[in-house]
């Protein structure tokens, strides 16, 4: 069966695109058929990290307001076959994002892709909530820092009453994404440590993401990390974050690029 | 930074952890109330003193302190020339919220008890 997954933090800037297009990416290259919705009406981006820029012709509102098919708006990653995007609208607003064309909308994507990964735009407003209303689970990317942690606690909150599982007494599954960590420094005492934001938010973690160069440079080329260098740190940190949504259990461990004898000593590993 | 206060710069770390867990505390137990309690408590407390001396309402100071436990609203009214009896002389009320416990009322009032203790 179809699920939904909302990735989502209230705070801008800590990696819910990023997160979104690595996630989406590791699910497809794991053989699964995936679609990402980018939700952020106004300030779509999810197509520029994905490569996908110049091959946007419609979008989400166009779909949602039956100005196109689905199958019309759907872009096929070049790269993994089984990974498509759905882009967002760049020139109109989140009002036009209707509740009843976006419930059509996801029911459509249900049927063809196993995962529909929704990028959810930063605050707490309509475009936030449209991209959390239909969600089985949720993916909440924090970094190690008091205002990041403050808001995915707000977030986290709404997630448990205001989408359409909390309104029928269902759960929604939460999962903590740490990422821009940095074990060095948490060690040090500098950082905020993953226990510290896993005893206040009190939800599962689903992987840490460690600070990484190779995350900027995805970006820059327009690939997912995990396409871009599967062997980097960081993509290492969302396969085995995506392994765990799938239902693995692995130990959590924070990868390191760092290689030769100095590999042991960063290969930090958390309780 | 001098060597000194590179050995002794406390980390910071624990300080962030014990921040966000009082305020969070808070914001979990208090949601949206909590702006909208601390201006009732003002408007009411502001009412009671003015029926028995004369304030100017520019000169009114609310502070709120928010503690892991115990948490102080502080009221402070600039009251010139004290005219009535019963009024401390030095003209400041203050007002201590312990929560979920009731407030404690201003000394000299008996009644128009704010309503906060459902808070």
């Amino acid at each position: 069966m179809a699920k939904v997954l909302v990735v989502t933090s209230g705070k801008g800037g800590v990696g819910k695109t990023t997160s979104t297009a690595a996630i989406g990416a590791a699910l497809a290259q794991s053989g699964k058929n995936v679609v990402v919705v980018d939700f952020d009406v106004g300030l779509r981006n999810l197509d520029l990290v994905m490569g996908a820029e110049r091959r946007v012709v419609f979008d989400l509102i166009n779909v949602v307001q039956g100005d196109a098919k689905l199958s019309q708006a759907l872009i096929r990653d070049k790269r993994v076959d089984t990974l498509s995007i759905l882009p967002a609208s760049q020139t109109r607003d989140k009002d036009a994002l209707t509740p009843d064309g976006v419930a059509r909308v996801i029911a459509e994507l249900r049927e063809k892709f196993d995962w529909v990964v929704c990028d959810s735009p930063a605050g707490i407003e309509k475009g936030a909530q449209m991209a959390m209303y239909h969600a089985d689970e949720a993916v909440v990317v924090t970094n190690p820092e008091v205002s990041s942690v403050r808001d995915s606690d707000r977030i986290i909150g709404m997630l448990d009453s205001t989408t359409l599982r909390a309104k029928n007494g269902q759960k929604i599954d939460k999962h903590l994404l740490l990422t821009r960590y940095d074990p060095a420094r948490a060690a040090r005492g500098e950082m905020l440590r993953t226990e510290d934001v896993l005893e206040i938010l009190s939800i599962p973690l689903l992987g840490i993401i460690p600070e990484s160069e190779e995350v900027l440079r995805a970006s820059n080329l327009g690939s997912p990390v995990t396409l871009s260098n599967p062997e980097s740190a960081p993509a290492r940190a969302y396969f085995d974050a995506v392994r765990r949504l799938q239902g693995e259990t692995l130990e959590m461990s924070v990868p390191s690029d760092r290689k030769g004898l100095f590999g042991k000593w960063f290969k930090w590993r958390v309780a | 930074m001098s060597l000194l206060s590179f050995f002794t710069r406390k980390n910071s770390a624990p300080v962030a952890r014990d921040r966000l867990q009082i305020l969070l505390a808070h914001e979990r137990s208090n949601g949206e109330g909590q702006s909208e309690l601390i201006a009732k408590l003002r408007e009411e407390i502001l009412e009671v003193i003015a029926r028995h001396v004369t304030i100017d309402r520019d000169k009114v100071q609310v502070k709120l302190d928010r503690g892991a436990s115990v948490s102080t609203l502080e009221i402070d009214i600039e009251v010139p020339g004290l005219k009535l009896a019963g009024v401390r002389a030095n003209g400041a009320a203050t007002a201590a919220v312990e929560k979920p416990a009731p407030v404690e009322k201003p000394e000299g009032e008996d009644d128009a008890e704010p309503e906060t203790a459902s808070h």
